[in-house]
């Protein structure tokens, strides 16, 4: 076994990587550049050795700066995570020269699925199911209507140079493919100046659903089953779960020994994974081949126990797999939620910056539940704009995928992020959402349900009922403790009140709150009472507690007049009132918005650094606008909305007063 | 019998309407609540005891004699803010417009005498439109007695007031001499001179809200300490304020139970100075992380943002905040942040509050603006009121502390109690390209030779050691362990005692 193996990454992969070594007793090196100086993986690892500025192309994925890190600290072997030089074949091909252990497969098998077309040449030789279609030259109508039916209806009509949807069609009969080809022929031939068509299978109710193999030195190759990856927002996968809650036994088998006669096919060792996209009938269909570690493998090892990590420096060091295909369990469910520094509410733009609060939930594992997260970062730490922005990934685990749902809600809501923004609240509310639950996903599912973005979750009656008692609770903690000031007059303590109103939004609950021996019991206009138990006081920004009787977590600030709730994915504002307090509130006059200005100005006399925008360009609610330094400070403004720039006033280099205006928006 | 009690019922349901239902109703339309329902929110409810509910004025000029209301435009008593005593005053405008007539001020005076007699602060709510003018001298002569009790009570008893309507001319002077100003947005306003006399003099054409709405105090004059949405929330902010507040000079500020522990470590404040020295952080991460409960009152949040100052609490007892923010302007002082601090420096020393520097500041503002503005003498101001202050000091240099703003900053040699620095802090004359360019002049042509002797100057100085050999800095704490070490300080000083020789009064650079 190696004595020591760099890993060639950084953020949470490289902190997964050097957590698997530790526990085999293998020595560590992390690789850093001048962001990562202070980063997780750095303090984890048992060396570090600095490979540059903080542009990944100046540092991570220049090979000789890594090579030199190698020879450097004598590593043996280099685990490559994924991305970066994960499927680098001169990479892999410069550690063999250097006689040094790649954690991966044969530089072969990477540059045999490394082209598109190569692989799906041999994944069809290699007996694997590919997408039905016709890549010659198609001469007529006919011939395409011929072509069609021999495909299989639907079937998509695509010229071959094109891309964005132009001279696309797709057609579900004859008639179809024949009006389909003549448009698509035409279309693509203004449009692309080539007017060759090609007809393949249209793929209905797709699911991204993929297989994890493994296989070492010594020709042993078997499956680990399937990952189902279908919710993705602009391919970018969101939320996986292992396994996929539309696979059926025979299927599943089925897809895992193609994936394992294409791995075999190759020569591949190590873990690698076989993508497929499945249709509404469990057609399934090859598409590409992951020669690496998958950032979603974590629901794998959850539901076999196998450590994949481990088996990759395993069969990096030659030696066999302990399991035959039949000893790999299929144990539960697992669900993994990517926590990426994007903020929904604002398109999902990135967001960078620091991490002034980062409390995950605590990690478990026990026969009935787990609690695992994959994270790179911590409180305090920097979020740059250098890198991936998927800061985390949280996965839980349990016997069946309702309570392994149930579990990532409760995991979420504990979740406390703060300083940027985050999509905590759009996770929570797949994990809420009914086709979800229900399981019935394609890799449209954000696109059909968010089709206008994402703008918060409003939660049933009952669901602001109990956040209601929870206000209502935390609400008489605080007063109690108010009560307790010193400099009171004797004799003359302030008596609390029991009646009150607490408004959640738009809605309103009059409610009494008694104290009880174990809490307080929340009374609601119409007899329900709701009981609240919970060791939460002022300050702290968790509530957990049951009311009644059902667990909560429930995220609190207190803000000006009142609390901020968050709770699956809702944000609203809570304000308990005594029932006078309400009379009067109720006078109060209902204010609009201030009117943002449609100016950017200079709030403070400086220098323009730099500007971020064009003319005409759409800005969105917090992009950076430009950078002013002031008192040799950088300083960067940012849109306080979503707006059009209409014309810059200042340029580069000039100084400026307060209140200049420095942009105006249409 | 029963008909005299009825009769007192009759008088006091006709106090209670002030200017009558229409009025109340012009008032709600206004989105006002009337001077009663300000006091109901202001106060424990149930808690609010009356003076003068039956006083009418005497004027007998102009038909006055004709309408004598009950209460004369002002309601006043005394009631509990979580069971501590306080006075109010809510001024009336349903009752000839909340005008001050020579009765309406001998209430409020008779109350503020009361406050200063029984160690109470003064909360004053103004929705007045002036002096009554059918009085004459005699609303006048009301308007300098008020003055001349806030100037009283000034030090004595904390005054707070509250604009929840208008406040114009002389009238502006009374909140102006109190220790608190809060607004509230749209619906109200103070001046001198109001927008009809400013274009008659001037020519200038302003709105009454841009010439002395809750934004242009809160921004541009300073003269307002916050501004809230409505009369609800600035009722219940203020309520909170009271909760950090002693009661009198003769007492110590409130304590209450805490929900921390004062031993908490923070990790991430390790981070908390970025790499780059002239990259900004937010000062005000800082004060959450070493406050009880991450609460944090700001006061003046909107005017000199380059300084923060505000109230927390440390083991449930409160401490004023003054803090750098590098956000801003880097942090620097100038006129604005000086004038700002230094008020509320001398809040705190008044009233016994202890208080806690965060410092992170370049230096003063350079340029004419300043200068011309006198500089010289605001930031004297602040220097002068640190320098005075006898309450427990308890001093952070988180990063840069250059020259004269070092000293100013509650430093040790202004009698600062613990001076603690954070290993990333910077105490020194100036920075080091600014320090060498001076002392290495005949090399400025070479740049090699300037780069080696910033380092030597930056090895040299930019750190805290320099200061501690000498004992000016006490200890060099770890930023994480900050909230404990500022904790056990003022622990420590609980019991301190110092006074400043007998004298008249001090002059400070007004």
């Amino acid at each position: 076994m190696f004595e020591k193996i760099l890993i060639a990454n950084r953020g949470e992969i490289a902190c997964r990587v050097i957590k698997t070594a530790r526990k085999m007793g293998i020595k560590t090196v992390a690789i850093y550049s001048d962001a990562d100086a202070h980063a997780l993986h750095v303090q984890m690892a048992d060396e570090a050795v600095h490979i540059g500025p903080a542009p990944a192309n100046q540092s991570y994925i220049v090979i000789d700066k890594v090579m030199a890190a190698i020879r450097q600290t004598g590593a043996q072997a280099v685990h490559p995570g994924y991305g970066f030089l994960s499927e680098n074949r001169k990479f892999a091909e410069a550690l063999e020269a250097a006689g040094v252990a790649f954690i991966g497969p044969p530089a072969t098998a990477i540059e045999a699925m490394g082209d598109k077309i190569t692989s799906k040449k041999l994944a069809a030789e290699a007996g694997v199911s590919t997408v039905p279609g016709y890549m010659g030259e198609i001469a007529d109508a006919e011939e395409a209507v011929k072509i069609s039916r021999e495909v299989g209806y639907p079937v998509m009509i695509k010229a071959s140079a094109g891309g964005g949807g132009k001279g696309m069609r797709i057609a579900w009969n004859d008639t179809e493919a024949r009006e389909g080809f003549e448009s698509s022929k035409n279309e693509a031939a203004s449009s692309f100046g080539d007017d060759r068509i090609f007809i393949e299978k249209f793929v209905t109710q797709p699911r991204h659903i993929e297989i994890q193999v493994l296989a070492d030195q010594h020709g042993n190759t078997v499956y680990l089953h399937e990952r189902e990856c279908s919710i993705q927002r602009r391919n970018q996968k969101v939320i996986e779960e292992a396994p996929s809650p539309f696979l059926d036994a025979d299927t599943r088998r089925a897809m895992g020994e193609q994936a394992c006669a294409l791995a075999s096919a190759v020569g591949y060792t190590s873990a690698g994974t076989v993508e497929f996209i499945v249709d509404g009938d469990r057609n399934f269909y090859f598409l590409e081949m992951n020669t690496r570690l998958q950032v979603e493998h974590p629901v794998t090892e959850l539901i076999t126990g196998i450590d994949l990590v481990e088996q990759m420096i395993r069969v990096a060091a030659g030696e066999k797999l302990p399991f035959a295909q039949g000893d790999i369990a299929l144990n539960g469910w697992a669900m993994e939620s990517r926590l990426y520094a994007e903020d929904p509410y604002r398109n999902f733009l990135p967001s960078i910056g620091r991490l002034s609060r980062y409390r995950p939930p605590a990690e478990v594992a026990t026969k009935t539940h787990a609690v695992r997260n994959d994270t790179g970062v911590y409180e305090g730490g920097e979020i740059s704009m250098f890198y991936d922005p998927m800061i985390a990934k949280l996965c839980t685990w349990a016997p069946d995928r309702a309570q392994a749902i149930e579990e990532m809600r409760r995991a979420l809501d504990a979740f406390e992020v703060e300083g940027i923004g985050h999509n905590l609240p759009f996770l929570a509310a797949v994990m809420d959402h009914p086709r979800f639950v229900a399981g019935a996903i394609t890799t449209a599912f954000i696109a059909e349900e968010y089709p206008d973005g994402f703008s918060g979750v409003t939660p049933d009656a009952a669901t602001l009922q109990r956040l209601a008692a929870a206000a209502g609770h935390m609400k008489m903690r605080k007063e109690a403790r108010a009560a307790q000031i010193s400099g009171a007059m004797a004799n003359h303590r302030r008596r609390l009140e029991n009646d009150y109103v607490v408004f959640l939004g738009r809605d309103t609950f009059p409610v009494r709150i008694d104290e009880t021996e174990t809490g307080t019991d929340v009374a609601f206009e119409g007899g329900e009472t709701l009981a609240v138990q919970s060791d939460w006081t002022p300050g702290n920004p968790l509530f957990r507690g049951l009311v009644g009787g059902e667990e909560m977590i429930v995220k609190v600030d207190f803000i000006r007049g009142g609390a901020r709730l968050r709770y699956r994915g809702a944000d609203i504002k809570a304000v308990v009132r005594t029932p006078r307090q309400a009379a009067l509130a109720a006078l109060m006059p209902e204010k609009q918005p201030a009117d943002t200005s449609k100016f950017l100005l200079c709030p403070m006399p400086g220098l323009v650094v730099r500007l971020d925008v064009a003319e005409g360009d759409e800005v969105q609610e917090g992009q950076p606008l430009a950078v002013v330094e002031a008192m040799k400070m950088e300083n960067t403004l940012r849109a306080e909305r979503r707006a059009v720039v209409k014309s810059i006033n200042a340029s580069p280099g000039a100084s400026l007063r307060v209140d200049d205006v420095i942009m105006e928006f249409e | 019998m029963k008909d005299i009690l009825q009769e007192l019922e009759d008088r006091r349901a006709s106090a209670r309407l002030g200017g009558g239902q229409a009025r109340i109703d012009g008032q709600h339309a206004k989105g006002k609540l009337t001077a009663r329902e300000r006091i109901d929110l202001l106060l424990d409810e149930g808690s609010f005891e009356e003076f003068d509910m039956f006083v009418a004025h005497r004027c007998t000029d102009f038909g006055m004699e004709a309408s004598r209301p009950y209460g004369d435009g002002v309601v006043t008593g005394w009631g509990t803010v979580n069971g501590r005593m306080i006075y109010v005053f809510s001024q009336d405008f349903t009752v000839f417009g909340g005008s001050l007539s020579e009765t309406h001020a001998a209430k409020i005076c008779k109350i503020m005498d009361m406050a200063m007699q029984n160690g109470a602060p003064v909360i004053g709510i103004n929705d007045s439109g002036g002096a009554r003018i059918q009085e004459g001298v005699a609303s006048l002569a009301g308007y300098a007695d008020v003055f001349q009790r806030n100037i009283m009570a000034s030090g004595v008893v904390p005054q707070i007031s509250l604009i929840m309507g208008p406040c114009a001319g002389g009238a502006v002077y009374s909140p102006a001499m109190t220790d608190f100003i809060f607004m509230v947005r749209d619906t109200s306003y103070m001046f001198v001179t109001g927008p009809d006399v400013v274009k008659t003099v001037t020519n200038e054409v302003v709105t009454a809200e841009e010439l002395g709405g809750a934004k242009t105090h809160t921004t541009k004059s300073s003269v307002a300490d916050g501004a809230f949405e409505d009369d609800m929330e600035a009722l219940m902010e203020v309520r909170r304020l009271i909760d950090f507040l002693p009661l009198s000079n003769r007492e110590k500020p409130p304590v209450r139970p805490f929900f921390d522990t004062p031993d908490r470590i923070e990790p991430s404040l390790d981070t908390l100075i970025p790499a780059n020295p002239n990259q900004p952080y937010d000062m005000r991460e800082l004060i959450l992380k070493i406050a009880d409960e991450s609460d944090f009152y700001e006061l003046q949040q909107d005017f000199a943002r380059n300084i923060l100052t505000g109230f927390i609490r440390l083991e449930g007892s409160t401490v004023g905040v003054v803090a750098n923010q590098p956000m801003v302007l880097a942090g620097c002082l100038d006129i604005d942040s000086s004038r700002k601090a230094a008020r509320f420096v001398r809040f705190c020393d008044a009233f016994e509050i202890p208080i806690l520097t965060l410092v992170d500041v370049p230096g003063f503002l350079p340029g004419t603006g300043q200068e011309y503005g006198g500089v010289i003498k605001h930031g004297a101001k602040l220097l002068f009121a640190y320098g005075e202050a006898t309450v427990p000091k308890v001093t952070v240099i988180t990063r840069k502390a250059y020259g004269g703003a070092y000293d100013v900053m509650a430093s040790k040699h202004l009698r600062g109690d613990f001076n603690y620095a954070w290993p990333t802090a910077e105490i020194a004359v100036m920075g080091a390209k600014g320090a060498v360019e001076i002392l290495y002049r005949s090399e400025l042509g070479d740049p090699d030779k300037i780069a080696a002797r910033t380092r030597d100057y930056e090895n040299r100085f930019a750190n805290p050691f320099v200061a501690a050999e000498k004992g000016f800095v006490d200890e060099v704490i770890q930023p994480r362990s900050t909230r404990k070490r500022v904790c056990r300080a003022f622990a420590s000083l609980r019991g301190k005692k110092l006074t400043n020789p007998w004298k008249k009064h001090d002059n400070i650079p007004l």
